[in-house]
This record gives C-alpha cells, sequence and structure tokens, in this order.
C-alpha cells in the first residue's frame, strides 16, 4: 500500500464506498474486541453505509462486515490515495 | 460394551450455524435450561458418535473470542477455564464459517493455545464453488496439526466425519499450541508465568490474569504469584493488543498457503440487500411492513385453531360431565383442571407463530440491520440498537427477552432495556387482549382490507412499545449510572433460513413456555376451583337462604338453580376476595369478579382468561355450556341488568393489562440479572402506579 499521495484521514470521514487502510499509529486507539474482530492496522477498510442521522457507520475490513459507532470510528486513522 | 460419553463442547463464532451442527448432532435428544432461549444458557444434548461411543455435547453461546466482553462470553471462558470440573470438555469441537474464516481461526488460534484436543468443523463448504474459494484441505490440516472436516451442517454432509474425527481425536489425546503465541512477544514474561504452574498451559495462566479469573484448579500459592503479573494493567493491555496482531499475522501466513478466493466470483447480493434495508427511508417503511405483517398473522391465522381449541375444551368438560358420576371429583376435572389445560394449549398457536417470525429474521441476517438502523434511535431513549432485539423477543416473552440483554455490554443500556422489556406486549397478554378485543370490538373490515380487530391490537403493541420507550427516556434522564460505552456488530451475510433450525427453535420455546407458563396456570385453575367451591357457611346453606329470599316470588327451577350458584360464588372464598378489593378497583369499572382474575394474574396474566372460564362454568351450572367468550359476552351486573363487559370496561381492562406488571416469574428473572430486589421492586410499584392512574383515566373519558 504505498501511494502518490497519502492522505492521513479516520474512518468516520471516509466517503461511501472509498476505501482506506488503518494506520500503525492507530493501534492503541483500536479497542481488543475490534482488533480480534480484524480491525489491524495495515488493514484495508471500506465504508458500505452510513446509517440514517448518521450514526453508527457499516464497514468492511479484513473481510469482516461490521458495523461501529462513529465515536469509534474517529478514532481511528486511515490512509488512502488521492 | 458402550465407553463412557466423551465431553464435547461446541464452540464458534455468532453467524456461522452452529445451532444448526448441534441439532444436526443430537437431534432431539437435547436439554435446554429453564427458560425458553437460544443458546443462553448452557444447551446439551446427546451425540451417538458410534455404535459404542456416545457423546455429551455442549453448545456454548457464540462468541468472537475468549476474551469476554459480555455475560454469555463468560460462560464460554469459564466452560474452557475448567471452572467446574464436572463441566470440562474432553474434546472441543470448534465451527468456522467457510466466508469468513480468517476471522474464525482468531478464536480457533485461541483454543488450540488451550491445549485441549480440537477439531475443527468448516461449516458452510457447499457455497465454496458459488463463492470462488478453494482450500487445500490437506496443507490445512498439517498448518493447524488439527483434525479440519469440511461441512455443511444444513444439506447434513460431513457430520459423520466430524463424529469420527472426535473419537480420533479423544483417542489420541494429542494437543499442542498452535502459535507459541506468547513467547513471541516478550519470551522473558511469558517464561516466568508459565513457571507459576506447570499443570496448566501458557495461555490459559495468561487468560487467568487478564481475565481475572481463577478456576479451583489454582493453588491459593499460584493464585498469590500469577496476581503479582496483574499489577501492570497498562502491560497486560499491551500484550493483549500484541497478541491479537500476532495471532493474525500466524493464520495470514497459514491461510495464504491454503485458502484462496476468487473474487470475481463473489455475488453481490449482500451490498443490493443492504441499500434496500439500511436505507434511510425504505428501511423504515420495510422493517414497520414487517411488523405489520407478524401482528396481523398472529391474529388471522391464530384465531381459527384458538377457536377450535376453545371450542374442544368446552365440549370435553361437557361430555365428561355427562358420562362420569356427579361428586367432587367430576367437578374438579369438568371445572378446574379441563378448563385449565385448555386455558394453557389455546396459546400454543399466537405463541407458536410469534416465536416463528422472530427465528426467522435472526435466522436470515435481517436482525442485525435493524440493530444498525436503530442505533442511534434507541440511544437518544438511553438504551442501544442491540435492545431492539429484547424488545421484539419481548413480545413473545420478557424472560428470554431479559436474558437476551446480556450481549448489550454497557451496564446503563443493558439496565433501562432490563426495566422497560415488560412494557411490550408478551404472549401472555395476548388471550387477555384477544377475548376483550372480541368482545367490544365489531369483527368488520376497515377499507376492505384491514381488520378492525386486528388494527386495535396493533396499536395496543404500539401502546406497549411506546410506553417502554417513554419510560426509557425517563430513566434515561433520571439513572445516575456511568458506564463507558462501546458498540459493535456483525452485519452477516443474508441467507435463507434453514427449515430445521426454525422447526427447533419454535418448538423448542414453544414447549419452554407451555411447561414453564402451564405448571403455574394448571396449578392456579386447581386452586381457584377449590376456593371458588368451598367458602363461609352462607355458600354451605346458599339454597336454603336463597329459598328464603326469593319465597314470596313465583320462579322456575332453572332460575333457582342459578341464583344459586350465584350466591354461592358471592360466598365462596374467592368471592370474599373479589369483594374485598371490590372498593379499590371500582373507580377502574371492574366489579369483583373481575378482581379474582386481576389478583390471579399477579402469577401470570394469561391466568386472566382461565379464571374467568372456571368462575363462569362453577356459576353456569346448567347444561348448555358455552365458549368463555360467549359466557363473558352474556354476563350481567345482577343489580342493574346491564351488560359487566362494556366498552368502557373493556378498554380499561385493556389498557390496566397493557402497563401493570403482572408475572412473577418476570419480576424472578429481573432480580437474578440485576442481582438484586430493588429493580423488580422499581418494576412492580412503578408500573402497578401506571397501570392504575391509565385505567381510571380511560374508564372515566369513555364512561
Amino acid at each position: 500500500m504505498t501511494f502518490l499521495y497519502q492522505i492521513l484521514s479516520t474512518i468516520a470521514t471516509l466517503q461511501i464506498g472509498e476505501i482506506g487502510y488503518i494506520s500503525e499509529e492507530s493501534l492503541d486507539f483500536i479497542p481488543l474486541k475490534l482488533l480480534e474482530m480484524g480491525c489491524l492496522p495495515g488493514a484495508e477498510v471500506q465504508l458500505l453505509q452510513i446509517a440514517p442521522f448518521k450514526d453508527p457507520l457499516y464497514i468492511c475490513v479484513n473481510g469482516s462486515h461490521l458495523a461501529i459507532r462513529i465515536e469509534t470510528a474517529a478514532q481511528i486513522k486511515v490512509l488512502k490515495s488521492e | 460394551m458402550a465407553n463412557k460419553p466423551i465431553k464435547v463442547a461446541l464452540i464458534g463464532n455468532p453467524n456461522t450455524g452452529k445451532t444448526l451442527l448441534f441439532n444436526q448432532l443430537t437431534g432431539l435428544n437435547q436439554k435446554v435450561g429453564n427458560y425458553p432461549g437460544v443458546t443462553v444458557d448452557k444447551k446439551e444434548g446427546i451425540s451417538k458418535l458410534s455404535a459404542t461411543q456416545s457423546a455429551i455435547i455442549i453448545d456454548l453461546p457464540g462468541t468472537y473470542s475468549i476474551n469476554p466482553t459480555s455475560i454469555d462470553e463468560t460462560i464460554v471462558l469459564k466452560t474452557l477455564l475448567k471452572k467446574d470440573i464436572k463441566e470440562s470438555p474432553d474434546v472441543i469441537l470448534v465451527v468456522a464459517d467457510v466466508e469468513n474464516l480468517k476471522r474464525n481461526l482468531l478464536l480457533f488460534s485461541q483454543i488450540k493455545d488451550l491445549e485441549i484436543p480440537t477439531v475443527l468443523a468448516i461449516n458452510m463448504a457447499d457455497q465454496m464453488g458459488k463463492k470462488g474459494i478453494s482450500i487445500d484441505l490437506s496443507a490445512l490440516k498439517k498448518e493447524l496439526n488439527t483434525e479440519v472436516i469440511l461441512i455443511s451442517a444444513k444439506k447434513n454432509q460431513g457430520i459423520k466425519e466430524v463424529k469420527e474425527a472426535i473419537i480420533r481425536c479423544h483417542v489420541a489425546a494429542k494437543a499442542s499450541p498452535l502459535c507459541g503465541i506468547n513467547h513471541k512477544i516478550d519470551p522473558d514474561y511469558f517464561a516466568k508465568l508459565k513457571e507459576i504452574s506447570p499443570s496448566h498451559s501458557l495461555y490459559e495462566l495468561w487468560l487467568m490474569i487478564t481475565q481475572n479469573n481463577f478456576p479451583e484448579t489454582v493453588t491459593s500459592a499460584e493464585k498469590q504469584a500469577l496476581l503479582a503479573f496483574k499489577k501492570d494493567i497498562s502491560k497486560l493491555k499491551k500484550y493483549q493488543h500484541k497478541e491479537t496482531i500476532y495471532r493474525y499475522q500466524e493464520i495470514n501466513k497459514i491461510l495464504k498457503k491454503t485458502y484462496i478466493v476468487d473474487k470475481s466470483k463473489a455475488s453481490d447480493i449482500r451490498s443490493k440487500l443492504d441499500k434496500i434495508f439500511t436505507h434511510k427511508v425504505f428501511g423504515y417503511v420495510f422493517f414497520f411492513l414487517i411488523l405489520m405483517v407478524i401482528f396481523q398473522s398472529i391474529f388471522d391465522w391464530a384465531s381459527l385453531p384458538m377457536d377450535l381449541i376453545d371450542g374442544f375444551f368446552a365440549q370435553l368438560a361437557q361430555v365428561t360431565k355427562s358420562l362420569l358420576p356427579a361428586g367432587v371429583f367430576t367437578d374438579l376435572l369438568t371445572d378446574g383442571i379441563i378448563p385449565g389445560v385448555g386455558g394453557v394449549i389455546i396459546f400454543i398457536p399466537q405463541i407458536a407463530i410469534l416465536f416463528l417470525f422472530v427465528a426467522i429474521l435472526e435466522e436470515t441476517g435481517y436482525m442485525s440491520r435493524v440493530v444498525f438502523l436503530m442505533d442511534k434511535i434507541m440511544r437518544r431513549f438511553g438504551m442501544n440498537g442491540k435492545s431492539i432485539i429484547p424488545l421484539i423477543s419481548g413480545t413473545a416473552c420478557a424472560i428470554p427477552a431479559i436474558m437476551a440483554t446480556r450481549t448489550i455490554s454497557n451496564w446503563k443500556e443493558r439496565l433501562i432495556t432490563i426495566l422497560v422489556v415488560p412494557f411490550t406486549t408478551c404472549s401472555a397478554r395476548l388471550p387477555v387482549y384477544a377475548i376483550l378485543i372480541a368482545l367490544i370490538i365489531p369483527d368488520t373490515k376497515i377499507l376492505g382490507l384491514l381488520n378492525l380487530q386486528g388494527l386495535v391490537l396493533l396499536s395496543l403493541y404500539g401502546l406497549g412499545f411506546g410506553m417502554a420507550i417513554l419510560a426509557a427516556f425517563i430513566l434515561h434522564k433520571t439513572l445516575d449510572i456511568n458506564s463507558k460505552s462501546f458498540f459493535l456488530i456483525e452485519m452477516p451475510n443474508y441467507k435463507l433460513p434453514s427449515l430445521k433450525n426454525v422447526f427447533f427453535e419454535v418448538f423448542e420455546k414453544t414447549k419452554a413456555f407451555v411447561f414453564g407458563a402451564g405448571k403455574i396456570i394448571l396449578a392456579l385453575s386447581i386452586v381457584l376451583w377449590f376456593l371458588a367451591s368451598n367458602g363461609s357457611s352462607d355458600y354451605k346453606n346458599a339454597s336454603e337462604i336463597v329459598s328464603k329470599k326469593e319465597v314470596n316470588r313465583d320462579i322456575s327451577p332453572e332460575e333457582m338453580s342459578k341464583k344459586v350458584a350465584s350466591f354461592e360464588l358471592e360466598n365462596s372464598y374467592i368471592g370474599m376476595l373479589g369483594k374485598t378489593i371490590e372498593p379499590v378497583i371500582k373507580p377502574l369499572g371492574f366489579d369483583w369478579k373481575i378482581g379474582i382474575a386481576l389478583v390471579t394474574s399477579f402469577a401470570a396474566r394469561e391466568v386472566f382468561v382461565g379464571t374467568l372460564a372456571t368462575i363462569y362454568s362453577v356459576e353456569a351450572n346448567d347444561e348448555n355450556t358455552t365458549t368463555i367468550k360467549q359466557k363473558m359476552a352474556s354476563e350481567v351486573n345482577p343489580d342493574t341488568g346491564e351488560k359487566i363487559f362494556t366498552f368502557p370496561v373493556g378498554m380499561s381492562l385493556l389498557i390496566f393489562y397493557a402497563f401493570a406488571m403482572q408475572c412473577m416469574a418476570t419480576l424472578a428473572i429481573v432480580k437474578k440479572e440485576t442481582k438484586t430486589w430493588k429493580w423488580p421492586l422499581i418494576q412492580l410499584i412503578g408500573m402497578g402506579v401506571l397501570a392504575y392512574v391509565s385505567s381510571l383515566i380511560t374508564f372515566k373519558i369513555l364512561s
């Protein structure tokens, strides 16, 4: 995952359908439970849907389809290409 | 000679078809705890592995990892840590879903490190071709150092092989850790940890300190040494994170060699369905439509079998009465036991239909979409998206619903859900609603389509749900509990429900409900019959007193015997009880007979109908026995000659039953789940006051 232009963002600010890669520095902010579901640094994460009222978020990370709340998503930094 | 049965723990992620495999392995040879709930408590079954070898299969709650965050998952940890020696498994059967193998192997890798013989069953293998997945099975077996079986629980494929593998695995009794994971993180630290107890595996010791869960197999000296490791909490946390990452690295290495997915073959049905089911507008419309269909069917489909059951038991009582010689025993049978049993059987159609729908919604994966849709809204009321499942299950029975709140890890959200669940219309209220609605609402169609009675029933469901939400909001604003919120739910792939699973669930839940509630209802019917057919000295001399009173009037013998029966009931023990509380309930429009039903309803609501049936069959001591509904409809006030069940009285009763906490079994379960009598008492008093006041207002407005 090398990009020409890397932009640091969070899962919460991804657009629907957009893909990012979880950054190494997020590790301390990812709850153990989420890590165990495959939400690991370096993993590919795609935002699939946003629930009505903008929360929670429906994501696919490392092959797992999960819904998490926006406050959790906002803590997890991702790298995405321009 | 038959061998000692092997104890097998069945474990796996949720949505892997674990329950279906359990059903395939055990058939009908299974027993659940006291409650009608799926894998909430330990579920056991016996499986015949071969001619000489059987196994006791323990179905553990679904979990993503051994590190628990909910009470359900703690059961898994405790079983695996041999907290209870009797329950400790000989072999662990891990079920994985072929499509989510990577994540499923995380749990497998943790279990493997416990060093207990393990078999891995990869389920839904029949889908591999369609999803473009191919697995090098022999390489995977070698890499995982375990028996690996590809199965399809749905198509009953590979079950025999699983059974054989369990026997082989048990005989070999070979167990080695998969990754030796903890050595890689901090060798010195973990070497010191292992030194504490040679009889436990390193991973067991690690779990004991990270989960603060010490089984009886640990000596007190060992426990002291282990506790010393717990001092540096941040280090434990860091190492847990490292451990998980390391496990995934190992799993990725293994899968790279053995597991290939051709993504071009993957179908896009999930995202298409998600677009509809989680849509801002259509998502809610669809959810509402589903609820409408459920409630309309409960009323429409169940009414015919219910009428048949009602008629059958009326007939049975009549025939029995004419065949047996008159006496106390015949009276007990025809006025106590037969109507009592009928009062239980009559719920079966409605309960079964409701359980059927709940089972289908959960099986298809749709329920998770509802959780996703509702989370933000529910949070405004101090609950959680996951609260929607207890609130829907609560329409069947509050007991499994309250147990289903265990998946909510936030205590405040969970407590509020527990407290408001009894407002939802449970199936015990249904017979009460059904009979009252049939009495006071005309059976007509609106717009030529919707049944008016069904619509009233739906509004009662709405009322219960609305009150649950309102109560939750008040509790949210008043309860001062600080608990950190974390929300995570898997969105499983859509799948067609398995008929077998749905059948088992409906059958089991209905059975548990009928036998659980049935015992109370039957016992109360007999007690009631006794209280209604015995009484004070006035009761014993009823015919003398009545004939003296009526001496100046010329009345027929039939009318005379009716008057005697009525006088008898009034002076029986139950009549005296009803009369005592009459002043309190009179403002609500209820007479002493309804009062009797209210009193007995505190054991369980559904007793209402049975009580009235018993009261009226004791009273109506004549030949042409009619159904309960007909009896209620023809009931008149002896003083005024007016009908008892008028529209205002009926509505007032409906409101009372909608709000009052009239279920001892629910109070008991709330006490168990909250570990104090404080919350059930708050429910009992709060809901009671609300019911009384609302009923009073309803009656005053309508009459």
